[in-house]
């Protein structure tokens, strides 16, 4: 066979073509990809599952945990007695972030030493800021297992995290910070709606 | 490529499919001109057996599939039915559920063959390299299927696994939304996970097995002697001391395998749970979103790293971090350990004992991923997550043993690196965890001693010996 023109090969051109046939083919692909991608988002139905949660407080025992469900997660109310807020004071150097300086972990009316509206009602969102276990309530004073200095709170079982009864992280613990109050009011005495602030607060 | 038509030897039935497929051709690769050292010894008997439950796992989770219901309603009720209305459900889910962590024995044995023989070495990084990623395929087919019981372990576990991407810096929230398709584990979860465990993961197994064997094929089975075979061939070209895998290994095989299966049958049918191990307790209280388990570890094969997940305390991404990057140090093994010998046999006592260590801290740190923390253990954990990450370095040290006074430098450097972190740990108000750093600072130190020291000081253990031109017995 003769080497004619019409039978060499024009690299630059054939790299051309590979290139952009490349490019619509990774188009294509990420056109096709997007909507996959895309339909693991939350659906509507998921979506629409959040409304605020009225409970009633005036049952509630002194130093008993009381749990409801908001936006799928637990959300804890505790109604803490004398001697469990004379003792927060106690915990303040082996904490964390004692002053709750962290501000997406509480609304600006929790933003207390007792990190509450009213100083013997707790409410806090009951998930580890850790990994998201539920921690253990453990109200009690040095037990053989948390050890001499505790004085109650929450112990997660997961990895090891501790918090005191005001929703307080210890130092050395995975979790990094304190856990978080959820927005609530109190709509009267006895009623707290949990999920909204109630407008100025 | 053969001409057209394509030349065979074979006649008949296996003459006609020869003309069309490689068939002889690929069963002489592979099976009976395929030249395997003839020194292999019982540890070679865990890739085959690796192959065996991975078949079982698929036709059993196949039956599974036909009774069980993904849905977050339905999931736990289906499973309790499988095991007491389904003929023989039990059964088929006890097979799959023992397959399970016989699956993760079989591996990690098979993967610590490979560090005592060197067997990432001499062209068989990409062997290493792919097993790695089965490694971690297989970790994520576990993960999930663990979520499909829908119990309180299945939930919990799953909450703190896709948690972990929440601990990404900026992407983490949305990363973990979109991984959940919901604000907290929910029925998309199950149904999307349950998909993954039943279609799209089993099938990325099986292509990588296969390129698995098709790389390991390509560069010949490593052996106990860390010898390459194919360096003395006779005038056939066939290594001396190799034997054609077919017949010999398989039917070798075939004892190990009836081996297997009577461990494998006797815990199926006399010990299922294996006392909370392979099934835990919590996973037969159906999920609750409220409730936190009191007690709650994963499953036995993932202990090791959950421990590691829990000692860096530092900051939950640097957890994340250095669980996964406690996988990640694995695939670089090939990279770190330079030492041209390959097999732990012709190795200086050193390194027989870093491996050893090694083996036992992974072990020490499994056990401690099933026990509640407390001060003494959480610091346990600490220390054995460091002694995990120090012998990749300590590896490293060891590729060269003919400079032993930089074993005295690697020691210094990495004591020093030590003591530095307690120091940067240490918190004298903390009373319970400055006691507990103040004496187990002795493991990682020990371990470095052991590895660095020894043989800086006693010149026997930094003796290599000579590798035999042929493989021994």
């Amino acid at each position: 066979m003769s080497d004619s023109d019409s039978n060499k090969v024009d690299k630059k051109r054939r790299r051309m073509l590979i290139g952009a046939t490349a490019v619509v083919g990774a188009a294509g692909t990420a056109a096709f990809a997007a909507p996959l991608l895309i339909s693991w988002m939350p659906s509507e139905r998921a979506l629409a599952a959040g409304a605020p949660v009225e409970v009633n407080i005036s049952k509630i025992e002194p130093g008993q945990l009381v749990r409801v469900i908001w936006r799928g997660k637990p959300v804890w109310f505790v109604k803490r007695t004398e001697e469990m807020l004379k003792d927060l004071a106690s915990n303040v150097p082996l904490l964390r972030d004692p002053d709750s300086a962290v501000d997406t972990q509480q609304p600006p009316y929790a933003k207390n030493e007792v990190r509450s509206r009213k100083p013997e009602i707790l409410v806090l969102i009951g998930i580890c800021t850790h990994l998201g276990c539920s921690p253990t309530y453990r109200p009690e004073k040095a037990p053989a297992d948390l050890g001499a200095d505790w004085k109650g709170g929450w112990y997660c079982p997961c990895h090891g995290s501790r918090f005191d009864l005001a929703g307080r992280v210890f130092k050395n613990v995975p979790a990094p910070t304190n856990l978080v109050v959820p927005p609530y009011y109190y709509k009267s005495d006895d009623l707290v709606l949990v999920g909204e602030d109630g407008g100025a607060a | 490529m053969a001409a057209y038509p394509r030349k065979t030897e074979a006649t008949g039935l296996l003459g006609w499919f020869d003309e069309r497929f490689p068939i002889v051709e690929t069963w002489k690769a592979h099976m009976s001109e395929y030249y395997a050292p003839k020194n292999f010894n019982a540890w070679y008997y865990f890739g085959v057996l690796a192959m065996l439950v991975l078949v079982i796992q698929i036709v059993s989770g196949i039956f599974l599939t036909m009774h069980y219901k993904p849905d977050a309603n339905l999931a736990f009720a289906s499973v309790e039915y499988i095991m007491r209305d389904v003929p023989g459900g039990w059964f088929i889910r006890y097979m799959h559920s023992t397959g399970a962590s016989a699956f993760f024995i079989v591996v990690y044995l098979h993967m610590f063959r490979g560090l005592m023989y060197g067997s990432y070495k001499g062209k068989r990084e990409l062997v290493w390299l792919i097993g790695m990623v089965i490694y971690l395929a297989l970790m994520a087919e576990a993960f999930m299927g663990y979520l499909l019981p829908w119990g309180q372990m299945s939930f919990w576990g799953a909450q703190v696994i896709i948690n972990l991407f929440n601990t990404i810096p900026v992407i983490g929230d949305s990363l973990s939304l979109w991984i959940r398709g919901d604000f907290v584990i929910s029925d998309p979860t199950l149904n999307r996970l349950f998909a993954f465990h039943v279609a799209a993961v089993p099938m990325i197994l099986v292509a990588l097995v296969f390129v698995h064997i098709v790389a390991l094929h390509t560069v010949g089975s490593n052996n106990p002697d860390g010898i390459e075979i194919k360096k003395l061939k006779n005038e056939k070209g066939i290594p001396l001391d190799g034997v054609p895998f077919h017949p010999y290994y398989t039917v070798h095989d075939i004892p190990a395998i009836a081996v297997f299966f009577m461990a494998f049958f006797a815990i199926l049918f006399f010990l299922p749970e294996m006392g909370g191990y392979f099934l835990e307790h919590a996973n037969f209280e159906p999920a609750n979103p409220l409730k936190t388990p009191e007690h709650i570890a994963p499953v036995w094969y993932f202990t090791p790293f959950y421990t590691i997940l829990r000692s860096v305390t530092l900051s939950p991404f640097m957890g994340t971090l250095a669980m996964f990057g406690a996988i990640i140090m694995l695939f670089l093994l090939p990279w770190l350990d330079r030492n041209p010998i390959k097999s732990w046999r012709y190795r200086n006592t050193a390194h027989m004992l870093n491996v050893a260590i090694f083996a036992a801290v992974f072990i020490i740190l499994g056990y401690l991923g099933v026990k509640p923390v407390t001060s003494e253990l959480k610091e346990l954990g600490v220390r054995m997550t460091e002694i995990y990450f120090l012998f990749f370095v300590v590896i490293y040290a060891h590729s060269n043993s003919h400079k032993p006074g930089r074993y005295l430098v690697w020691f210094l450097a990495l004591a020093g690196a030590i003591f530095l972190i307690d120091w940067y740990r240490y918190n004298p108000e903390d009373i319970e965890t400055a006691k507990q750093i103040k004496w187990q600072w002795i493991w990682p130190i020990g371990y470095l001693a052991v590895t660095l020291l020894l043989p800086f000081l006693v010149r026997p253990c930094n003796a290599e010996k000579a590798v035999p031109e042929r493989v021994t017995s």
